[in-house]
């Protein structure tokens, strides 16, 4: 009786082991951060890009409109990529643009915006990259779409047609 | 009697550098036990990106703030989620991670002895 009962102990382990690990082959270990969470705008204080003026995040998020929250800099390769589609965003009057230029040297930036345009209402300046660990974000280009002091929605990476085309759709 | 200020301010700055590099020590022991969620096999510590620098900064100020470790680390979690701390939280899906070893180390143990014990 008893040498029946272990064998078919250890085939159950050995089969319930097997299929966890089975389908643990499937899962991705890719690390996709979640981008619909609904979390509170983070307070900050920063100096504007433009001059030394210290603006504050309650004077630039107001309720009832939606606002882009764009993470930038001059060096970033994928931000010249995604500007375009910021600057068609820049003609839509229901959503304001704010840029988060990111350790970035003043000159180079201004340049950058001369060549291909301004889309933001306003820009200020993280220039440790301490302000955007704040809003949880994880480099540059990063977007956030917020709407009533909350985050709604972020973009990883620069911003595509698609992504374009999906804020359209929660601005309507 | 001029030695007692000279003394005094010497041993202020001893002081400081001690509480200094105790700051320092736990900077480090935090950001070892982070995640640089945008490398690969990292911790913050190790990591030269932008995203650990900064986030090493962040670390440093909230020291400086008097957060506790704890406070830094559930600020982090709050902010990035679970996954950018290193040591998983026992929850409804890690239970068969933290329980396995102990229920496989307690079987092993039953079997030994349930042997042993048969053999006498």
């Amino acid at each position: 009786m008893k040498s029946k009962f272990i064998p078919l102990i250890l085939i159950l382990i050995f089969l319930i082991t097997f299929v966890i690990f089975f389908k643990g082959l499937k899962n991705s270990n890719i690390y996709t951060p979640d981008t619909n969470l609904k979390k509170e705008v983070p307070l900050f204080e920063l100096k504007s890009f433009e001059n030394n003026s210290i603006i504050i995040s309650e004077k630039i998020f107001e309720d009832n409109k939606y606002y882009l929250m764009n993470i930038w800099a001059s060096w970033c390769i994928p931000c010249r990529e995604e500007h375009k589609f910021l600057m068609k965003l820049k003609k839509d009057k229901r959503i304001e643009l704010i840029g988060f230029n990111y350790k970035d040297n003043f000159k180079k930036a201004s340049s950058f915006l001369k060549d291909l345009g301004n889309p933001y209402n306003v820009i200020v300046s993280d220039k440790d990259g301490t302000a955007s660990i704040e809003w949880g974000a994880y480099g540059v280009p990063e977007s956030f779409l917020v709407y009533q002091n909350n985050i709604i929605k972020r973009f990883i990476g620069p911003i595509n047609n698609k992504d374009l085309l999906e804020i359209e759709k929660i601005i309507r | 009697m001029k030695f007692i200020p000279i003394f005094l301010i010497i041993s202020i700055i001893l002081n400081s550098n001690l509480l200094k590099a105790n700051e320092i020590k736990t900077e480090n022991k935090i950001a070892k036990n982070l995640r640089c969620l945008i490398c690969q096999g990292q911790s913050v510590y190790d990591s030269d990106s932008e995203f650990a620098i900064s986030l090493k900064l962040v670390i440093k100020n909230k020291i400086q703030q008097g957060l506790s470790e704890e406070q830094i680390y559930s600020f982090l979690k709050m902010k990035y989620g679970e996954w950018i701390l290193y040591d998983p939280v026992f929850n409804r899906n890690t239970y068969f991670l933290w329980l396995l070893p102990i229920l496989i180390f307690l079987a092993g143990g039953a079997i030994i002895i349930i042997r042993f014990y048969n053999k006498k």
